[in-house]
């Protein structure tokens, strides 16, 4: 348990957690998507400027543990610059290797993300910014992790 | 789960002296022999009882005894064993009603739980009664499940919803709740003991309020009857609602006390088999009580489950479940604000069941829970279903520790040593 838990908490993840990236509100953003997790009522908001086919700028805020938010900053990190179609790979890819099943793609930094599928609780908080992002590439709106399996934040 | 070795601390762990009034918490009041699942895991701290709690063996036994002795659909059968299985419902009503002191049995109707008791009252006794213009009021403490009914029964019906707040410390407001209650109140919706916070809240002078204007006094127990040394009905409370499962019985199994008056006047919540007493063609009649209010086959073993359940919680007193908690919550209290970052949500030890909620500075509650979980500690981690408290508190989660009968000063310790080890990951990463 103690090895899976390093893998969990290290250091990439720590740091991004104390120190997170593009963590802002974006004034000229195209679109923008909050995601929520109703079970532990974590919530974050992503913003994206898309300009051509490519995202210019991605940010981020709210509140949510310490994988909620270091998978938000380094995905922010990841995509700014990527065209839409390779934002959408990448999303693909860092949910294969979060649920336990890496496609073999190379994710870079993100492969930090990988102890996660060792904590099928936490899948949730780790997807929980690549979600908003996509819903914001898809139009925007709302989107939640809550699948009805629940988790670890309802109940009395 | 493997060891715990960062844990300095084990189940012998010394009191301090400063434990003063908890001295008889050192040991666990149940032996964790008692219970299999603790018997099978020496390790484990469950500090989640607020939740569910772990079954005794004689529960379980209960339940094997009953399918294998009395099983058939009570009410039904004129054959014996329908009978056994008949009169195995209705003793485990009895004993249930005696441990939470109720005279009147059949004011006792089963439900799922709390849940489930309170929206029976809310909407079969709310539709009926509650009208636009009228007032429903509840408190900022309340679980989702003694809040969200009320709220949707407001919005069904044009009701004006109000939440009385909080004073500092995470208690309730006595003269804000006072000034909340105008004449046209038909409701005071409120929690015996707060599941987020522990507050204990005085029943008595809340039951004053609401009669004052003729209101309904609705008392969400999930969390004082397993417990307090209650009698629900010296309460003089309206409603009263509570699960099995937190108070060592089954899950599914729970009930809610009402006033007889109102259960005859009232609508019947659910229609179907066993609650009617003739059905014509164009217009039925209902049963007596309890059956109006339990349509369709009951859930036998629940009862008879939690009737051992509660037997066994009467044999250990509620005088010394309630000072064996409040005890160990004193001790957690005590050692968690030692632990710098550490901040100890809600009211004074005295003022509070077993139950301590805490933030850790910069380690989001997800993740300390998931630490503890390593060394073998078990809490939770969330806005513990009481969303609009988090909103007052000013935060999004805590983490909740919650005691009960087989918890002792060990799991205090373990519980202490675990968070400061948390804490020490998330400053040294």
């Amino acid at each position: 348990m103690s090895a899976e838990l390093d893998e969990l908490y290290q250091s990439i993840i720590l740091d991004h957690n104390r120190r997170p990236k593009n963590f802002r509100e974006m004034d000229d953003a195209t679109a923008s998507a909050e995601g929520m997790n109703p079970l532990c009522g974590d919530q974050l908001k992503v913003w994206v400027k898309i300009d051509g086919d490519t995202l210019a700028d991605v940010s981020f805020k709210g509140q949510g543990c310490a994988i909620s938010k270091a998978s938000a900053s380094m995905m922010t990190q990841a995509v700014k610059g990527k065209t839409r179609a390779e934002a959408e790979r990448l999303f693909d890819d860092v949910h294969a290797l979060v649920t336990g099943h890496p496609t073999g793609a190379d994710v870079g930094s993100l492969k930090a993300l990988a102890g996660v599928s060792r904590f099928p609780l936490r899948v949730k908080c780790a997807s929980l910014a690549w979600h908003a992002m996509k819903s914001a590439l898809d139009g925007g709106g709302q989107v939640t992790t809550d699948d009805g399996r629940g988790a670890d934040g309802e109940g009395a | 789960m493997s060891g715990r070795a960062t844990v300095g601390a084990g189940r012998d762990a010394r009191l301090t002296a400063s434990m003063v009034d908890g001295l008889a918490s050192e040991r666990a009041l149940a032996p964790r022999a008692d219970f299999p699942l603790l018997a099978a895991n020496p390790r484990l701290h469950y500090l989640d009882s607020a939740a569910t709690t772990q079954k005794p063996a004689v529960v379980l036994e209960a339940i094997r005894r009953y399918y294998e002795t009395s099983n058939a659909n009570p009410h039904r059968g004129a054959y014996r064993l329908s009978a056994a299985a008949t009169d195995a419902y209705h003793a485990a009503r009895v004993r249930i009603a005696k441990f939470l002191g109720v005279a009147d049995a059949d004011t006792l109707i089963f439900t799922r739980g709390t849940t489930e008791g309170l929206n029976l009252v809310a909407s079969a006794w709310g539709r009926a009664n509650v009208t636009r213009g009228d007032r429903i009021v509840v408190t900022r403490l309340e679980h989702h499940a003694n809040f969200v009914p009320w709220q949707a029964l407001a919005r069904e019906t044009g009701a004006e919803f109000v939440i009385a707040e909080l004073a500092p410390g995470g208690v309730l407001d006595m003269a804000a709740l006072e000034a909340a209650v105008t004449p046209r109140t038909k409701v005071v919706a409120f929690g015996h003991v707060s599941n987020a916070l522990g507050t204990v809240n005085p029943v008595a002078e809340i039951v004053r309020i609401a009669h004052r204007v003729g209101a309904l006094a609705v008392c969400d127990g999930a969390q004082g009857a397993p417990h307090l040394d209650l009698a629900v009905d010296s309460l003089t409370v309206d409603a009263y609602a509570f699960s099995g499962h937190k108070m060592l019985g089954p899950m599914g199994i729970g009930g809610v006390v009402m006033r007889r008056d109102l259960l005859e006047a009232m609508p019947p919540y659910q229609m179907g088999g066993d609650m009617i007493a003739y059905v014509g063609d164009t217009h039925t009649t209902w049963n007596v009580l309890p059956h109006k209010f339990e349509a369709g086959t009951p859930n036998v073993e629940g009862p008879v489950g939690l009737a051992a359940a509660c037997d066994y919680l009467a044999t250990l007193g509620m005088d010394r479940v309630i000072a064996h908690e409040r005890g160990l919550a004193a001790l957690a209290m005590e050692r968690l604000a030692a632990i710098p970052g550490v901040t100890v949500l809600g009211p004074a030890a005295g003022a509070r069941g077993g139950v301590v909620s805490f933030t850790l500075e910069n380690v989001h509650p997800h993740d300390l829970s998931q630490l503890l979980d390593a060394d073998g500690v078990c809490v939770r981690a969330g806005h513990h279903c009481a969303q609009p408290l988090m909103r007052a508190l000013g935060v999004h989660a805590t983490t909740r520790a919650s005691f009960y009968v087989y918890n002792d000063a060990g799991d205090v310790e373990a519980l202490a040593a675990a968070v400061d080890s948390a804490r020490k990951r998330f400053a040294a990463g």
